[in-house]
């Protein structure tokens, strides 16, 4: 392992996100900042819902930022750089393992969602005041948090270099957007209480354990699913979906 | 000082080989259970050995196998069979020290759109752990090398193909490496920034560092190889310094003529032509032939002359040809060259 160029590779990302910080900042903020306008202003002031609404919502949002910062961050570079620009075959010839540059991705990826999740939390404060929650274990609090970044770079990695480019529309509507609905995010998992084979489905989402473990350490008083059910789940989604992404990544990068 | 040696590479892709690694079309016949319908053979056991300090051409048509020859090489293909060593690492064992020898100049630009001119440069020589001030200067150095200082600061989106190639170049040097591959690195290029190029690269050779190019320019491998290798269908047919390779040719001089029908008499008299070394029919069943894009060309009334005079054999060929009553439709002198020496080894031109 070389770390001089391991932290060559991180400043370049550095650079270019720098570079592009106004969009990046539109691209992460603007979606969930509506979100919590409508549902949890307008929809709460005009009295169509309840005023606890909002502090259920608040998770939700956050893996939902988390997620789409996350796999946006480290999917859409790969996949124009791989098929289209070309331009990670100069990185592919710095002298350093080529999974390193994979793991970069990764862990640059990690940090932007990361960012993005966190945000959210000042942003609802202001936007939503007063909204209730309870942050009784940081520490867990923290554990979920870096575990469904890590999630969604893991899954930016194995989306980005399986998905071709002219599928990026596809990858959109037919992984993110499902995985949004039935993530539990709007809602808690134990609302499908009503839909008992769904309520089983949806467990193969790993959105479900991000959603519901943000749930159990920022909104205990909501109802959600036991931490260490999210933890060891979100452990070996991460796991599974970082080993197909280099597994991906090394197809691509050398034929 | 670092040389390079392949012994017996192949290469069989199962899919379509990526763009950058140009592989020929050959459909296999194994009928296993597990054969693959159509694999595509790019490389058919290549062996190599390019000297350190040397100039070395890899000359062949498109889909010959050179860009996957370089692909292997420089880490970025995996070959099926065989052995590549850049000086003393084995390739693909070795991937992270034969990255710090190497500098590559792929056949498409594949600069970072992200960024500046001179920002590329400064962070390839980053990921190769130059310090910054080292980056600075040598960016400095190459950016007026290669005559782009004036858009250092600009993305080289907006750069000119001829422009973004140059740069390419320049980020292949930043790490001053031994060995520099350069695939196809005047196609597209403007006559005066192909001389400067080659002017960079005897500079850079000069220095005492190793140079394998691909090309399929004939004018560029005569002007710019010290030795070549003549590929076709991913098997080395000739290799040599360029006056060897074409003093290989028989007689030098080659006549390519077309008959209107054919006439094994015909043939038989124009082999008795004085300065005549050898005269050949081309077969319609040539593995050329089949092949669509040369068809029209390399017909079965085509008569491929080697011989040590060229115009002067015209007439009497001429008056063979109306003695037989054969009529003499086309003629195509070509003089000494590696033109020649493609055709002679293949049965086809390099341009068909």
């Amino acid at each position: 392992m070389n770390w001089k160029t391991f932290l060559a590779l991180l400043g370049r990302d550095a650079h270019v996100a720098r570079r592009n910080f106004i969009p990046l900042l539109l691209q992460t903020f603007l979606q969930p900042m509506m979100f919590v306008f409508i549902f949890g202003r307008v929809m709460v002031s005009s009295g169509y819902m309840p005023a606890a609404y909002k502090s259920l919502l608040l998770p939700g949002i956050m893996a939902i930022s988390m997620v789409f910062t996350g796999v946006w961050a480290v999917a859409m570079p790969l996949i124009a750089e791989f098929q289209f620009t070309r331009e990670i075959e100069d990185r592919l010839l710095a002298p350093i393992e080529i999974s390193w540059l994979a793991i970069e991705k990764v862990i640059f990826g990690t940090l932007q969602a990361l960012v993005a999740g966190l945000a959210v939390i000042p942003m609802a404060w202001l936007l939503l005041r007063p909204v209730e929650f309870n942050l009784h274990s940081p520490l867990s609090f923290a554990f979920v948090t870096l575990l469904v970044a890590l999630f969604s770079s893991c899954g930016g990695l194995a989306l980005g270099c399986s998905v071709d480019q002219a599928h990026i529309g596809l990858m959109f509507s037919m992984v993110l957007t499902p995985m949004i609905f039935f993530g539990c995010t709007y809602y808690p998992w134990s609302a499908l209480a009503h839909f008992p084979i769904l309520q089983k489905i949806v467990l193969v989402n790993p959105l479900v354990y991000a959603s519901e473990g943000l749930r159990g350490t920022l909104v205990p008083q909501f109802p959600h699913l036991s931490l260490l059910a999210v933890l060891v789940a979100l452990t070996l989604f991460d796991v599974a979906l970082l080993g197909v992404g280099l597994r991906q990544f090394h197809s691509k990068a050398v034929s | 000082m670092v040389g390079i040696r392949t012994h017996d590479l192949r290469k069989v892709y199962n899919s379509a080989p990526p763009l950058a690694a140009g592989g020929t079309f050959a459909f296999s016949t194994a009928r296993g259970k597990k054969a693959p319908k159509n694999e595509i053979v790019a490389l058919n056991g290549l062996s190599l050995n390019i000297s350190s300090g040397e100039i070395f051409g890899l000359l062949g048509p498109n889909g010959a196998g050179k860009s996957t020859t370089v692909g292997i090489l420089t880490t970025r293909v995996r070959p099926t069979e065989g052995q590549a060593w850049i000086g003393e690492h084995e390739v693909w064992r070795e991937q992270v020290a034969v990255k710090r020898l190497i500098g590559v100049v792929a056949q498409r630009p594949n600069l970072d759109f992200s960024l500046t001119a001179r920002e590329i440069l400064l962070f390839h020589g980053a990921y190769f752990g130059l310090d910054s001030r080292a980056r600075a200067e040598r960016a400095d150095e190459l950016l007026d090398r290669f005559k782009l200082r004036e858009r250092a600061e600009q993305m080289v989106r907006g750069f000119s193909g001829g422009m973004m190639h140059r740069l390419s170049i320049a980020r292949a040097m930043m790490h001053d490496p031994q060995i520099l591959f350069l695939d196809e690195p005047s196609a597209g290029l403007d006559p005066q920034t192909r001389l400067l190029l080659w002017e960079i690269i005897r500079e850079y050779n000069q220095r005492g560092k190793t140079i394998l190019l691909t090309t399929h320019n004939l004018e560029e491998a005569d002007a710019l190889c010290q030795r070549l290798a003549i590929i076709d269908h991913g098997r080395n047919i000739a290799m040599g310094t360029p006056s060897e390779l074409k003093a290989s040719v028989p007689g030098g001089f080659v006549l390519r003529l077309r008959f209107g029908r054919q006439s094994p008499e015909l043939l038989q008299r124009l082999q008795g032509l004085a300065g005549v070394r050898e005269v050949r029919a081309h077969e319609v069943a040539s593995s050329a032939g089949k092949r669509g894009a040369d068809a029209g060309l390399s017909d079965i009334n085509s008569i491929d002359v080697y011989a040590d005079r060229g115009g002067s054999l015209i007439s009497e060929i001429a008056n063979l040809a109306s003695a037989a009553s054969v009529e003499l439709c086309d003629v195509h002198i070509s003089e000494p060259s590696l033109e020649n020496l493609f055709l002679h080894h293949t049965g086809r031109s390099m341009r068909e």
